[in-house]
Order: C-alpha cells, then sequence, then structure tokens
C-alpha cells in the first residue's frame, strides 16, 4: 500500500491531552489527521487528580493558554504528615505563587479537554468521539490504520494516546500488560461548594487556588497519599495508593481509604456541607524510567500514559504536562515522517530523540530513583508516628514540670532509629 | 458532611451509559484463582465480591473503567476490553 492511498496522514486513537495535543500540533501544520475518542466527549473517560503546571508547555501551545477553562491558580501549598490522631502541617505561600504567570492550576478535566477539543477541530482536526478503536491493522509488521466499529481506516502514522492500559501498544507489540508494582490507582470526589465559602475555608483571594497533600494514616501505611485542589466552586478531593501494596497486607478494600480520609477532622471540615457530585477513579502510571518500554514502532508511536509518562516524586505527581508534551513531540516526529515520505521506525526514531531532548526524558532520568525510594513503607507510616511524637512532646504541657526540649527529641533518635534513617534519607538524596 | 455517602450512593451520582455486553469479565475457570480475589481490594467500585463458594463475581454496572483490576489479577484471569463506543462511564468533571 502506498501512502497516497490512505485516509489520513496521521490518525490519533484517544482524545485526551497527549491525543490532542498531537492532533492539535499536526493540524496546525497541515497536515490530514483524524482523532478518534472512545466517550461522549472528549474528557469523558478522563480523570485527573486536578492541577497541570504550565511552565514546561506554554511555549508548545502559545495560543491555548489565553482562554483556556482553568479553575484556579495555585498560590498556596501545604503538606500533612498524617498520623493516627494527630497530623504536622507545612505550608508554603506567598507573593512569588501569585504572580503572572501562574506556574500551575487546578483543572477539570470535563471542562479542559472538551475545550481544547473545539480548539483542535479549529486547527482543522476531524474528531469523532464513540469510536472505540478495535484493532490495528498491520501489515509487513507495519501499522498502515486502525479498525473501529467495523470500519477500516488506513493512515501513515497511528498515534496511539490510548491512557495508561494502551491496548493499542499491546497489539503492536511494544509492551506488555502493565503490573501492579508500576502502577497506582488514584480515586477522586467532587465535592460541590459555594464559590465564597471555598475562598473563606482556605484563605483565597479571588482566584487564587489551594494545593493540599497528605502522606501518612491516609493510606494506612500503603504507599501513596491523599489530595485536595480547590477548583471554583467544588473541591477535587481523593487518594492515591500503589496497587502493589493495596494487594498486601494489611487487607483493606480501596473504597474505605478514601472514606476515612473524608472522615478524619482535618479534612471533614473543609468539605463540610459539600455535595459530592461525581465519584472517579483511574490507574496511574508511576514506575518512572525503568518502567518506559518502546516508544515507537513501524508506523506507530506511544504518547501520554500510554507511554508510561507520568512521575510521583512525593511533593508532586505529574502527568499532564507529560502528555502535553510527548503529544506535541509525536506531532512533530508525524510531520518530519511525512517530509521524509518515510515512516518506518528508523524514521519515527526522532519522537525518542525530541522526547530525550526535552524537559520529560531529563525529568524522568533526574528521578529514576524515586519510585525506588518512594516505596519505602516507614516513609508512610513509622515517620508520621514519630512526627506526631514529637510534636506532642514538644507542645504539651504536662501537669508537673515539662522535660528539657532537647532530652525530649534526643529520646525518640536511639542509635537504631538514627541509622534507618540515615539509610531512608540517604536514598531521597538520589532524588 | 453530616452523613458518609456510601459507594452506590456515590456511583449512582456518576452519568452511565448501558453497554450491550460486559466489557469485562472472569475467564470461565478462573473464579477461584487467588489473582482474582485481589480485585474485591483494589476495584475502587467494589464491583467483585466472593460467594459462598468461594467464587469470585463480578458485577459490572458502576465500573469506571480505571484498570485497577486488570493491573492487579492481571489478563489470564480477566477478558478486559473497554465499553463500546459512546457506552460506559461518561464524565462530567473529571
Amino acid at each position: 500500500m502506498s501512502q497516497t492511498d490512505k485516509d489520513f496522514d496521521v490518525i490519533v486513537v484517544g482524545g485526551g491531552l497527549s491525543g490532542l495535543a498531537a492532533a492539535y500540533t499536526i493540524a496546525e501544520a497541515g497536515l490530514e489527521v483524524l482523532l478518534l475518542e472512545r466517550g461522549d466527549y472528549s474528557g469523558a473517560k478522563n480523570v485527573t487528580g486536578g492541577r497541570l503546571y504550565l511552565n514546561p508547555v506554554r511555549e508548545m501551545f502559545p495560543d491555548l493558554w489565553g482562554k483556556a477553562p482553568m479553575e484556579r491558580f495555585i498560590a498556596h501549598e501545604e503538606l500533612s504528615i498524617m498520623d493516627k490522631e494527630r497530623s504536622l502541617t507545612i505550608r508554603y505561600d506567598g507573593a512569588e505563587l501569585a504572580l503572572e504567570p501562574y506556574q500551575s492550576y487546578s483543572i477539570l478535566r470535563g471542562k479542559f479537554d472538551r475545550w481544547f477539543a473545539k480548539q483542535a477541530e479549529k486547527k482543522g482536526v476531524s474528531i469523532v468521539c464513540k469510536s472505540r478503536v478495535d484493532d490495528l491493522i498491520i501489515e509487513n509488521g507495519k501499522v498502515e490504520g486502525v479498525r473501529a466499529g467495523g470500519e477500516e481506516l488506513t493512515a501513515n502514522v497511528v498515534i496511539a494516546c490510548d491512557g495508561v492500559l494502551s491496548l493499542l501498544a499491546e497489539k503492536a507489540g511494544l509492551r506488555k500488560p502493565g503490573i501492579a508494582k508500576d502502577h497506582a490507582v488514584g480515586l477522586k470526589e467532587i465535592i460541590e461548594l459555594d464559590r465564597n465559602i471555598i475562598e473563606d475555608r482556605f484563605n483565597l483571594e479571588g482566584n487564587e487556588g489551594a494545593a493540599r497533600l497528605y502522606m501518612g494514616e491516609v493510606t494506612q501505611g500503603k504507599f501513596g497519599g491523599g489530595f485536595l485542589y480547590t477548583n471554583k466552586e467544588s473541591i477535587s478531593l481523593g487518594i492515591v495508593v500503589g496497587i502493589k501494596d493495596l494487594m498486601e497486607e494489611p487487607a483493606v478494600q480501596v473504597p474505605d481509604l478514601l472514606d476515612a480520609f473524608k472522615l478524619r477532622p482535618e479534612v471533614a471540615r473543609l468539605i463540610k456541607g459539600g455535595q459530592t457530585s461525581e465519584y472517579s477513579a483511574h490507574v496511574i502510571p508511576e514506575g518512572g524510567y525503568k518502567s518506559i518500554g518502546k516508544l515507537y514502532g513501524e508506523g506507530i508511536l506511544l504518547a501520554g500514559d500510554a507511554a508510561g509518562f507520568s512521575m510521583n516524586i512525593g511533593l508532586t505527581v505529574r502527568g499532564m504536562e507529560y502528555a502535553l508534551a510527548s503529544g506535541y513531540y509525536a506531532a512533530q516526529a508525524s510531520i518530519k515522517a511525512n517530509k521524509a515520505d518515510n515512516y518506518g521506525a528508523e524514521s519515527l526514531a526522532v519522537y525518542e530523540k525530541l522526547l530525550n531532548d526535552s524537559f520529560v526524558m531529563e525529568d524522568f532520568k533526574n528521578f529514576k530513583e524515586a519510585p525506588h525510594v518512594m516505596e519505602n513503607p516507614r516513609f508512610f507510616q513509622r515517620y508520621p508516628q514519630l512526627v506526631g511524637d514529637v510534636m506532642k512532646d514538644l507542645y504539651e504541657i504536662p501537669a508537673g514540670p515539662k522535660a528539657k526540649l532537647y532530652p525530649t527529641i534526643k529520646k525518640y533518635m536511639t542509635f537504631r532509629e538514627m541509622w534507618g534513617m540515615f539509610t531512608d534519607f540517604g536514598g531521597v538524596r538520589k532524588i | 458532611m453530616s452523613e458518609q455517602l456510601g459507594l452506590k450512593a456515590k456511583l449512582g451520582l456518576d452519568v452511565f451509559k448501558h453497554d450491550k455486553e460486559p466489557h469485562i469479565s472472569i475467564i470461565p475457570g478462573m473464579e477461584k484463582d487467588s489473582r482474582l480475589k485481589k480485585a474485591i481490594l483494589v476495584c475502587p467500585a467494589g464491583l467483585y465480591c466472593e460467594n459462598a463458594q468461594g467464587e469470585v463475581e463480578l458485577t459490572i454496572d458502576g465500573c469506571l473503567e480505571c484498570g485497577t483490576c486488570r493491573v492487579a489479577c492481571g489478563v489470564e484471569v480477566l477478558k478486559w476490553n473497554y465499553p463500546n463506543s459512546g457506552c460506559g462511564v461518561q464524565f462530567r468533571f473529571g
């Protein structure tokens, strides 16, 4: 089959952020691109914790951000370390976080992706929703198109942006089914609250937003944590837990963890009076650099979660910027392949080079030890408890005389404890 | 929040479009496989349970298509696909 017989220059499978970024960029270059989305609209099948960092991707889509339907720019950061009945919170805010251009925003994918899809259509992308791709058309080892709803659609390049499970990457032989150790699951509720209540409760000025992360008792010692983001008129509240840890003892059903988190007094008072309006969940790739497999093959490229581009380094959990950027670079690779009129793996290999030269692979390489260091259960149980013990002793005024401060802390620092910390936090230096 | 919202009630808030066939099913003969029992713990929608015979059962209604069961249990015990075009959960907020 020669490329002139093809229905499209490029077919993008999946209308989430990587797919939309790829299709938008390809259409801008004047190529014919079809985007297939299995949901009723872009965003219908997508879940985010709720926060997009713009700095790394701002220049890739210069026209996009001015009118994008963001929720709130994040101007207040909090991290809470939770023990069973107490917590220690670190708060970071200040004028630098409220300066334009803002570095990050809370977003809702149902709104954002739908709007992004409209912008892509304006650039010339043909978008077909309610269209599940069932298979790849593979001839002589090269991907020649897709099968969707009994129809065969051909293209020079297929960009698989079909999410973390990427059934297409498996069909193309680029990947095996994902394993528990490399993935987490996120659960989230959207809790609607009056805008003024949100602004009062979180001390927000106008469109400012707050981001709060919680670790420790939230996941009952399992790898993961809780998150809270303020939207315009709702709160995104949820937890992320490593799937491997969830499968092990102590046995706990994951929905119960979210319910227990909501009942924590620190959280309950923030969502008091709110109405839950949606419950969502999704698998998150968290295996980091070591779990990233082949990113391209003959006539096919993988982008976004399908390529494993999501990263948890504790203080930040990021995926959407990598999705946007990898979609953008997949588009650049497709455009180059089109110019060279060569769609083989050797031609599409430029995709990997573009990624290697970008923040995407730089980040993944820099943080390649993060999943390994972070999976240490002591970070999620022992240290939150220890921090709680120290705080209690420092702040407590007993009926009798109060012990001196230094010995108070020192009593927790046995040689064994300090050696454990030395080893654990030695690992942290690799991040 | 005065009373906790149960899991069924939470799922009742979501928009689901009915599919003519279940998109995930337990591969016949695998109902008692230990790998499948993990799904009971990991499913955010609580759709897996164990019956009196020690077999795992799956109710597909309320599936959030998150993929956790596929990752936890594997494709040897679960036949896993996305719902048919335009079916299944449709997140309004996401």
